[in-house]
């Protein structure tokens, strides 16, 4: 092998829920990443059709958090293009940002606010209509076990409580593409089975996931990616 | 639109339950204009001449003592993220939080100058042309120092550095805030330096919002 060049490969992942018919799929070609002058992560290419799964790996820094905030818009790519519905995400930054879901690794929960009042906001964000909304906004809270404690100030939310909260946006304000930072830091046991049974019926119903995370999760038939195999430098933190 | 009001009301609503910010605001401008008497001592003549200086002064700095909050708390805590990826054009939205850090800091500090005039001696006449030029200017405070705010995200001693942006650019609405007063006082009429705080104020309204969503998009990255 001729040093550490970036490796380019193509795969897809099949998954029995895919739908047909809908091309929503998200598709990366070539994705590159720079922070500051390292090239963290090129040649990253992949294709997630209806209803299949993205389970990114990696050590810590291998480019986790930059993938997924590349693929939320909020980091241009260095390189390469991502493509929504078949069509370039930049012909309709918009209409990628309303279809996408992203729950970075801070929940952005108010200590001032209540849950209920924080999740309004963030449905209020995302530009729907209020009658639909609040009959969202208790199934979201009810989906992660927040009604007890859905009028308290979030200054008293435990860690794991404020992380469900973030959560709780991905089912109050229904979008196709979820993108998951360590989702499940901070849940225990019973909210991380709710968290894998929402990613279930998100994809059942033909929704695309991307999910980074260094502890085990439950996501059947996902198309697992290790970055490091992307690392465009040499890396000096090799993992065995 | 939607979006818009939901902003505008969330950080109104956090305004106000953490109460901090417009009872801290309106603590040091009361407090600043209070310590001058003191300090130059209570001579009538000296308070009316230096009186509307003071209390702009005081005004400006109070305004500049709450606005590192202003993107601060959603760049640390990830909701910034949320905001840029909305369904507001991330203009509007800093237009939202400037219109929410006016109606919780610039209005009550207009409303209550009035009695900081008397305090100072102003003479009464020139009472409602200060908190006119209040009102008219610290929606221009607001703005230029979202601006400020906005380029010192993720400093390290943002407060003094957003102090150091934004102060230079506050002269203008100063200068003629409390020149609208100093030519009531002297009969000329305070109707030109209005007009030309209440341009101002338009100017930033213009201008600002592109350039702070412009750094916001710089500190995003």
């Amino acid at each position: 092998m001729g040093g550490c060049g970036a490796s380019r490969t193509i795969f897809r992942s099949k998954s029995p829920g895919a739908l047909t018919g809908l091309a929503r799929d998200l598709v990366a070609k070539d994705l590159a990443c720079r922070r500051g002058e390292r090239l963290v992560f090129a040649g990253l290419s992949f294709r997630l059709s209806a209803g299949e799964a993205l389970l990114l790996t990696g050590a810590n820094g291998s480019g986790k958090t930059s993938l997924l905030r590349v693929l939320a818009t909020l980091i241009p790519p260095a390189g390469g293009r991502l493509f929504w519905s078949t069509v370039p995400i930049e012909a309709d930054i918009a209409a990628y940002r309303a279809a996408l879901h992203y729950v970075g690794h801070q929940d952005g929960v108010k200590p001032g606010l209540t849950p209920r009042e924080t999740l309004a906001f963030w449905v209020a964000l995302r530009g729907l209509g209020a009658g639909r909304a609040s009959l969202l906004l208790d199934e979201a809270l009810g989906a992660f076990a927040l009604e007890t404690v859905a009028d308290w100030p979030c200054r008293w939310l435990s860690a794991g409580q404020r992380r469900r909260l973030a959560l709780a946006r991905l089912v109050s304000s229904p979008a196709p593409i979820w993108l998951l930072d360590e989702p499940t830091s901070a849940l225990d046991r019973d909210s991380q089975l709710r968290l894998e049974r929402a990613i279930v019926s998100h994809r059942a119903s033909g929704g695309v996931v991307v999910v980074a995370s260094h502890t085990p999760i439950d996501i059947p038939a996902a198309a697992v990616v290790s970055l490091e195999t992307f690392a465009a430098l040499p890396d000096h933190a090799t993992v065995g | 639109m939607g979006a818009f009001i939901g902003l505008f009301r969330r950080d109104l609503r956090l305004a106000v339950r953490q109460g901090g910010d417009t009872g801290l605001v309106l603590g040091f401008f009361v407090l600043a204009v209070v310590l001058f008497p003191l300090a130059v001592g209570p001579e009538p003549a000296v308070l009316q001449r230096i009186g509307a200086g003071i209390v702009w002064v005081a005004a400006l700095l109070a305004a500049l003592l709450s606005l590192d909050r202003l993107f601060e708390a959603d760049y640390q805590d990830g909701g910034l993220d949320l905001i840029a990826l909305s369904s507001l054009p991330l203009e509007l939205a800093v237009l939202a939080k400037c219109a929410a850090h006016w109606v919780a800091t610039g209005l009550p500090l207009a409303l209550i100058s009035p009695f900081l005039a008397l305090l100072v001696d102003l003479d009464p006449a020139a009472i409602s042309v200060l908190s006119l030029s209040l009102l008219i200017g610290t929606p221009a405070l607001s703005l230029i120092g979202s601006v400020g705010a906005a380029l010192s995200l993720g400093a390290r001693r943002q407060g003094v550095v957003l102090s150091i942006l934004v102060l230079p650019l506050y002269i203008s609405p100063l200068v003629f805030g409390a020149g609208a007063v100093e030519a009531s006082v002297a009969g000329l009429g305070a109707r030109a330096y209005l007009l030309i705080l209440a341009a101002l104020s338009l100017a930033a309204l213009a201008f600002c919002p592109w350039a702070s969503a412009a750094a916001l998009r710089q500190a995003l990255e």
